[in-house]
Order: C-alpha cells, then structure tokens, then sequence
C-alpha cells in the first residue's frame, strides 16, 4: 500500500530548473539590455566627437569669409578640412553657398537646415555611403549690403564605424563574460538553495518505518512551516500507531481475562464431575473456550502482523538463536504431549527481518506441528542456509489432506483432517503472510515418510 | 507446593487456585502489587504466578523488586498480551515463564514443573521405597541404583500414584491430569501407560494394582 498509493507524487516543474531557468534568463537579458546601452553610448559619444570636429570645420570655414567691396571672398585654412582627417581615410565633402547660391563645393551635398542659430547635424546617404553632414550659416554686413554665407561640411563615418564596432566587440566580450560568471553563480545558488531541501527529502528517506521522531535538525527559515506540519504529521501518525497498537494489546486482555476465567472453572468442575454426560459437556464447552481464545487470539495476532508487515521494521536476527529460543519455549508443551522437538541447525543463519513477526510465523508453524503429532512421536526442526536461509519444521502426524495443500494457507482454511483439533485456520495465513512480508515463500508439503512439512524459506 | 498467585481479577484468581488447590497446592491471592510484594517479604513461596496488568501498577514493578531483593523464587506471568516483545522484556526482568490467557491447566503446570526443576537443581529430599528411588524436584526415578528415563506422562502419572498411595484413581481421573482438554483420547490410552509403568516398577517394592470398574492404585509392600 505504501508502495503504490503513496508514491505516486504528482511532479509538476522543477525547483531547480525554475531558478536556474530565472537567473540565467534573468542574466542573458541583463547582459543583452546593458549591451546596448554601452554600445548606443559610446556611439553617441563617438558621434558627438565628430560633430564637433566638424562644427569646427563649419565654423573655421566661415570664420575665413569677409565682405570686400560687396563681394564675398573665402580664403580659409588647409587646417578646416585637415582636421578632418582619420586613419581610415573617410571622405570629406563640403559646399558653400551665398544666400543659396553655391559659391564652392558639391551642389549635390543636401543642407540640413539649422532651426536654431546653432550648428545642424544630420547624417543623410551620400554618393551611396552615410555621410555626417554639419552646416552653419553666417551673415556678413557690408556697407550697403548684407548677405548669408553657409557651410557644410560633410564626412564619411568609417573611422566612426571602425570605432563603433571595437567598443561593440569589446562590450560584448564584457556582457558574454558577465553572463557566464553569471550563470556559474546562479548554479551554485540554486544549489545551496536547494540543498536543505534535498538533505530533509534523504532524512525521511533514510528513516525506518517505525521511526516517527520529529525533525530536530536546522532549516532554513522558509522550510520551517514544511518541516513543522511534516513533524505535527508525524505526531500525529505516532500517536495513532500507539492507539492501535495499545488497543490491540488492551482488546486482547479484555477478551482473554474473561476467557480464562471460564476455562479455569470447567477445568476444576470436570476434575469434580464424574457422569460421563456432564462430563462430555464440559469438555466441550472447554473445546470452545479453546477455539474462541485462539481465534482471538490469531486475529489479534493477525492484524498485529498485518500492520507490522505494512511498516516493515527489518533488524538483524540469527535464525537458529531465534528457533532455539522457541523450542525452548515450547519444550514444556511438547513434553507434556511426550513428544521430542529436535532443532538441527548445524551453523548459524542470519536474515534482515522483523523478529517479532519471524517468531511468531515459526511459532505458528511449531505449534501446528505440536497439535497434529501424536504421542512419541518426533518434530524435526531443520534451519540451515543452504540455497536460501530457511527454517523446516516435520511432524509426523497425519499429513495435510493432499487435495487441499493449495488452499491451506488461504485464511480460516482448515483441513478436513483437523476437525477434532482445536485451531482458527489463521496459522498457515499467519505465517505465510510473513515470509510474503520479508520477500520469502511458504512451502507445505507431506513428506514421503508420513507427516507434513512445511518451510519457512527468505 | 505453596504458591503466590498475583491476579487483579478475582473469578479467575478462585478458578485457578481451586484448580491449583486440586493438585495439592497451597494457594496465596494477592490482588495488588503493594499486597503481593508484602506476601512474598513475609513468606518464601514455591511459586509466583504474576498477571501483569494489575490495578496498583504493571506487573513488572514486583519482578524488578523480586529479583532486586536477590530472590530466586521462581516467577510465571499469567499475561494477557500476544506481542512476542512484550514476552521478552518479562523474560528479560527475571521471569521465568509465562503462559497467555486463557490458558491450559496441564500448560501451567507443566511450565510450572519445568521452571522449579531448573531452579532447584540439585536434589533435596529422595523418596525411598526398597530398591525404588524417587527425586521429587527433578522426577527422576531410579531402580536398583539406575536410573529410569521416564517420559513426561509416565513422570506424571507415576507421581500421581505415588502421592497418594493406596488410593484409587479412576481412568477418567488419569486422563484428566495427563491429557489437555483439546486431545481427544480414549480412557483406554490410560492402559498403555499404566502397562508401561508396571514394566519398569518390576519386581520392586511398588506395585500398580489393578481394580476392576475402580481404577488403579499403587501399593508399597
């Protein structure tokens, strides 16, 4: 049942990946965002270098013009145009026009027009590249006349570009790094992150099924009401694990107290009681206290075995001190019968199991035995390791019923053999259902000599 | 024997020890463990059958105090309880046995006989009878200085006899004290004892007679 039922735990999405998933996320935008931020700066403080070196220009070309005698002359420096120069080589274009009229320079070169009295800036595609264009105009006054001078001076934007792209090389450069060392740090914050939770999943896990301690290690704050309600749980489940286990034990003195009351009395009456009519009630009445107790017995036994078979609580146990040990508990029993129980069990066994339930299982078995042997007779008590560590216990009783073998070990089955004999038909369950707990088999068998067998096998 | 029986519940304390008194013993009630721990202080019992539930405290308190005292009186619990585990730990106190209810009179007594054979060991008092030789403690019988293995039925019946010589017991009776209720034996089964006691008592100075319709009785010459 824990098996199954239990273990079926939806997954949906992992925590693991889901942060892993936001932190690198996370980084990669990060990284993309400051990407061009720096790359869309350092452009624009590119951009404005070559503007001023060409408001420069502009302004030293029309700083060179004068009015002489109504006519405008121009004369300026190499160093206007010089300025300009790069190590790319990028091309300078220029044009000057008085009051619209070209005066000098490409004709084709567009003029941004300046709103203000400043300098205007525009880059246009020129003869098929992206020129950076600037133009300022001037008025000059003579005498009698005045008139407007404008210059624009133009430049390719390969220096620029060139520029542009190593910034942009070198920040990607800086964002990739960023995002790797990035990425690294968030693996090792997911993992620690994820850690506790996995140390608390290897805790339960490690646990044996009896063990219902609550917690008592340091979590991290945000685990603390997970692991608080899973130790409320656990209380919970401890507690109600002792109720039933004490009902169990309370439901069988209850019942048994009472029992062995009204046997005792017919027991004592019967010595008393010598007409043989009285005296086969009684007997009777004793034989149905017998079957009453035991099947109080068995089921309480039953469902003890049941619930300790569910929570599987394996220790270590040597077979042959645990067989030893109820053979001779039951010596008396068997003495009183005149019968010899004889334990061969040349070295010792050792199994990962449940003793109480392993005890009670070949209890089961032994006493089965003691009850179908006749007097003299002798039940032979095999433990040994070979194949597989196993426990063989023979009677030499009349055997089971051979056409009912198969059923035997099916609850409240009884042979048809066994009707004088006071039983519950819960034994063979008992135990078979207790080597089915510890991954073993029940074999029952007659042997060819007369008697029945039956083996315990792990 | 005197025994000390420690049972809360007072139907099967008399059911047992009017059973007990049958065989012969001298039976105590003690219905506490205040009262049972002064009972066994005042007294050196045979015996003690302990029920553990008890109404004063667990049953357990008297073992502990019974073998601190450094008592070896010989300890059966009379428990309720089917947990192996529970058995253990009164095995590991310092009880010698114990027996769950209800149980089977000729179980307790065979329990009971087998926990004061280990616990006295060495034989006190030998019964004498000619050439006959009984050891009560140890039901060890001996002929002409040998010894006799007896099996347990024919220890005990043998006892039986000889307890109370020259009285008569019926088969019925005999089956009674050797059988348990759930064997379904014939009274004849008595016969093949009693012929198997006659073997080994012959030619001594006890003699199992025969009465017809009566019984049997064993005669000392």
């Amino acid at each position: 049942m824990t098996d199954t039922a239990f273990n079926t735990v939806q997954a949906s999405g992992s925590l693991r990946k889901r942060l892993m998933i936001t932190l690198i996320g996370g980084t990669a935008i990060l990284a993309l965002i400051l990407f061009f931020i720096v790359r869309g700066y350092a452009a624009q403080i590119a951009q404005n270098g070559q503007d001023s070196i060409l408001e420069a220009s502009v302004s030293s070309i029309l700083d060179a013009a004068i009015l002489r005698d109504g006519s405008v002359e121009i004369d300026f420096p190499y160093a206007s145009l010089s300025m300009l120069d790069t190590l790319e080589d990028d091309r300078v274009f220029y044009a000057i026009y008085q009051d619209d009229e070209l005066l000098s320079g490409y004709a084709t070169l567009p003029r941004p027009q300046s709103v203000t009295d400043r300098a205007a800036f525009e880059t246009l595609v020129f003869q098929e590249t992206p020129v950076r264009l600037a133009s300022a105009s001037r008025v000059l006054i003579g005498a009698s006349e005045r008139t407007e001078i404008s210059v624009v001076v133009g430049q390719t934007q390969d220096a620029l570009s060139g520029t542009l792209n190593s910034i942009s090389r070198n920040v990607a450069a800086f964002g990739a790094g960023f995002f790797a060392l990035v990425s690294l740090l968030s693996f090792w914050a997911t993992a620690t992150t994820i850690n506790p939770l996995q140390r608390l999943a290897n805790a339960v896990k490690r646990r044996g099924p009896q063990d219902l301690r609550p917690f008592d290690k340091a979590v991290p704050v945000e685990m603390v009401p997970l692991v608080s309600s899973l130790n409320t749980l656990m209380g919970r489940l401890d507690q109600s694990l002792t109720q039933s286990e004490d009902f169990i034990a309370e439901a069988a003195h209850r019942v048994r107290t009472p029992l062995a009351t009204v046997r005792s009395y017919a027991e004592t009456t019967l010595v008393r009681v010598t007409k043989s009519e009285n005296r086969a009630a009684l007997r009777s009445m004793i034989r149905a206290i017998d079957e009453s107790s035991r099947a109080a017995g068995q089921l309480l036994d039953h469902a003890m075995i049941t619930f300790r078979a569910d929570h599987l609580d394996r220790q270590k146990i040597e077979l042959v001190a645990l067989v030893q040990e109820l053979v001779t508990r039951l010596e008396p029993i068997a003495q009183m019968k005149d019968v010899e129980l004889q334990l061969t069990a040349p070295l010792p066994v050792e199994i990962s199991g449940d003793p109480i339930l392993i005890q009670n299982a070949v209890r089961n078995i032994i006493d089965n035995a003691l009850k179908y042997s006749p007097s003299d007779a002798v039940i032979i008590i095999t433990v040994d390791a070979q194949d597989r560590p196993k426990i063989q216990v023979c009677d030499q009783g009349p055997g089971f019923p051979p056409d009912e073998i198969a059923t035997l070990t099916n609850r409240f089955a009884r042979g048809n053999n066994a009707k004088d004999i006071v039983g519950s038909g819960l034994g063979l369950t008992i135990a078979k259902d207790v080597v089915a707990a510890h991954d073993g088999t029940l074999e029952i068998f007659n042997h060819d000599k007369g008697g029945a067998c039956a083996v315990l096998s792990f | 024997m005197k025994y000390l029986l420690v049972e809360d519940n007072h139907e099967l304390a008399n059911a047992i020890s009017s059973r007990l008194q049958i065989d012969g013993h001298v039976i105590d009630h003690a219905d506490k463990i205040l009262d049972a721990i002064a009972f066994s202080d005042t007294f050196e019992y045979d015996l003690v059958l302990l029920d553990i539930m008890l109404p004063d405290g667990d049953g357990r308190t008297f073992l502990k105090h019974h073998r601190d005292a450094q008592k070896d009186t010989p300890i059966i619990v009379l428990t309720a309880r089917s947990q192996v585990s529970d058995r253990i730990s009164m095995l590991d106190l310092g009880a010698d046995d114990y027996v769950t209810k209800p149980f089977d009179h000729a179980e307790l007594e065979a329990r009971c006989r087998a926990v004061l054979r280990r616990k006295s060991g060495t034989a006190q008092t030998l019964l004498h009878f000619g050439d006959v030789t009984f050891d009560p403690v140890a039901g060890q019988l001996s002929v002409k200085n040998e010894i006799v293995n007896l099996r347990n039925r024919e220890l005990r019946l043998f006892e039986l006899l000889l307890n109370a010589r020259g009285q008569i017991f019926s088969k019925q009776k005999l089956v009674d004290r050797l059988f348990s209720y759930d064997e379904d034996v014939s009274e004849n089964a008595i016969e093949v004892y009693i012929g198997r006691l006659r073997k080994h008592l012959e030619n001594t100075a006890l003699t199992i007679t025969t009465l017809r319709g009566l019984g049997y009785r064993l005669d000392h010459d």
